[in-house]
């Protein structure tokens, strides 16, 4: 099994951007963001991926990107696609909102929600979307972005107890299993 | 503040209309107090004894750590027969386990519910992550360090920790309070400000009352 065919039948409706199999049975393509979600319906209603698995987010900053990922089963085929849409990060970040999927899924609320307060990408339309989801009365940038940096922020904020010693596992292991250097 | 917290008039059952005001209506407002020692300590002696023989925890998982606390409490290690027994509500119970990594969010519940136990009682922090963060040590979202926060008896180190090594923790939680050292209760009312402050630090929507028995 390939998902080769169900690209060409894509790509010829749609222009969309490359394929990166990953299995047999899961793919990815990039859409581009206005073809989004026509391909969607297409595909829930057409290609029978009818179960939005996870609607996710990844933080590409040396490429200024925002990568959404939209990832759908196929039960009956037994097969996943994953789109991935890309968002210009600066646009994001200043607030460019962007469109939601919540009359297509109702589950896409929750995880926009989600990407709302985990990476501050807005959908506006989304029901319940600025309400406190997972942290409350949080007051600094969105954790889960990049440029972010937990460690200085937990330092900060939580008085860590002095004495924790760290070691690279794979030095550290080497030191205990071969003492003499060998 | 939380709508439910403010004053408000409200009609009850009976069709009579009635004012709330639920923080001076269902909360304390004075700050908790130490507990002096019996006045003879041959009889504080008989109270701590009595003490070590009863823990009841707050049956609350905070972290992963909840998990081990399932087969304590049945046959297999069966912490019964030492005594120790589990609780629903905070009302009840006078030992709080921590189990494992501790949430902001969570934080808040906790000290809801601590405060809201009967005096004396006991804090036991199960697992790295209550020690110095364990693996979540740079979490935005994890506290480092339970003693900054709510007086700790006993630490019980490992991630996680087995059933044995628990029951050690409570033998050893027993010894404390036999000797007279499990003063926890104590120590929160005497740096009852101090908690408040380093709670305040890292809680930063504060929506619940400062007393909360």
């Amino acid at each position: 099994m390939t998902m080769q065919p169900l690209y060409q039948a894509l790509k010829a409706r749609f222009p969309i951007g490359e394929l990166t199999e990953q299995r047999p049975d899961l793919a990815f393509i990039t859409v581009p963001r206005e073809q989004l979600r026509g391909l969607l319906l297409h595909l829930r209603d057409q290609e029978g991926f009818t179960h939005l698995v996870l609607l996710t987010a990844v933080d590409w900053i040396e490429e200024d990107r925002f990568q959404l990922t939209y990832l759908l089963h196929d039960r009956k085929g037994a097969r996943d696609i994953g789109l991935r849409v890309m968002l210009p990060r600066q646009a994001v970040i200043e607030g460019a909102p962007m469109e939601s999927i919540h009359d297509l899924w109702p589950t896409a609320a929750t995880y926009q929600r989600e990407l709302r307060e985990m990476f501050g990408i807005d959908f506006p339309d989304s029901p319940g979307v600025n309400e406190d989801f997972i942290l409350e009365g949080w007051r600094e940038i969105p954790p889960y972005r990049r440029d972010f940096d937990t460690l200085k922020y937990s330092n900060a904020t939580f008085a860590p107890r002095p004495g924790r010693e760290s070691q690279d596992p794979a030095q550290y292991m080497k030191a205990q299993l071969y003492p003499d250097g060998a | 503040m939380k709508q439910e917290l403010e004053k408000r008039w409200v009609k009850g059952p009976d069709g009579v209309d009635f004012e709330v005001e639920p923080l001076r209506d269902y909360y304390c407002e004075a700050p908790p107090t130490v507990m002096p020692a019996a006045y003879s300590k041959i009889i504080e002696g008989l109270f701590n004894w009595a003490r070590a023989e009863s823990l009841w925890i707050l049956g609350f998982g905070t972290g992963c750590g909840a998990i081990e606390m399932r087969p304590l409490m049945t046959p297999r290690f069966d912490a019964y027969r030492y005594g120790i027994q589990w609780r629903p509500t905070p009302r009840q119970s006078n030992l709080f386990v921590i189990s494992g990594y501790l949430s902001v969010k969570t934080l808040k519940r906790v000290i809801r519910s601590y405060e809201q136990m009967p005096n004396p009682k006991y804090v036991v922090g199960l697992g790295s992550c209550t020690i110095n963060g364990g693996m979540y040590f740079d979490s935005y979202n994890t506290i480092t360090r339970l003693d900054e926060y709510l007086p700790v008896d006993v630490y019980i180190t490992g991630c996680m920790p087995r059933p044995e090594a628990l029951l050690a923790g409570f033998e050893e939680l027993k010894r404390i309070i036999r000797a007279g050292k499990g003063e926890g209760a104590n120590q929160y009312a005497e740096r009852f400000d101090w908690y408040k402050a380093n709670q305040k630090r890292v809680i930063h929507d504060w929506d619940m009352p400062d007393y909360n028995w």
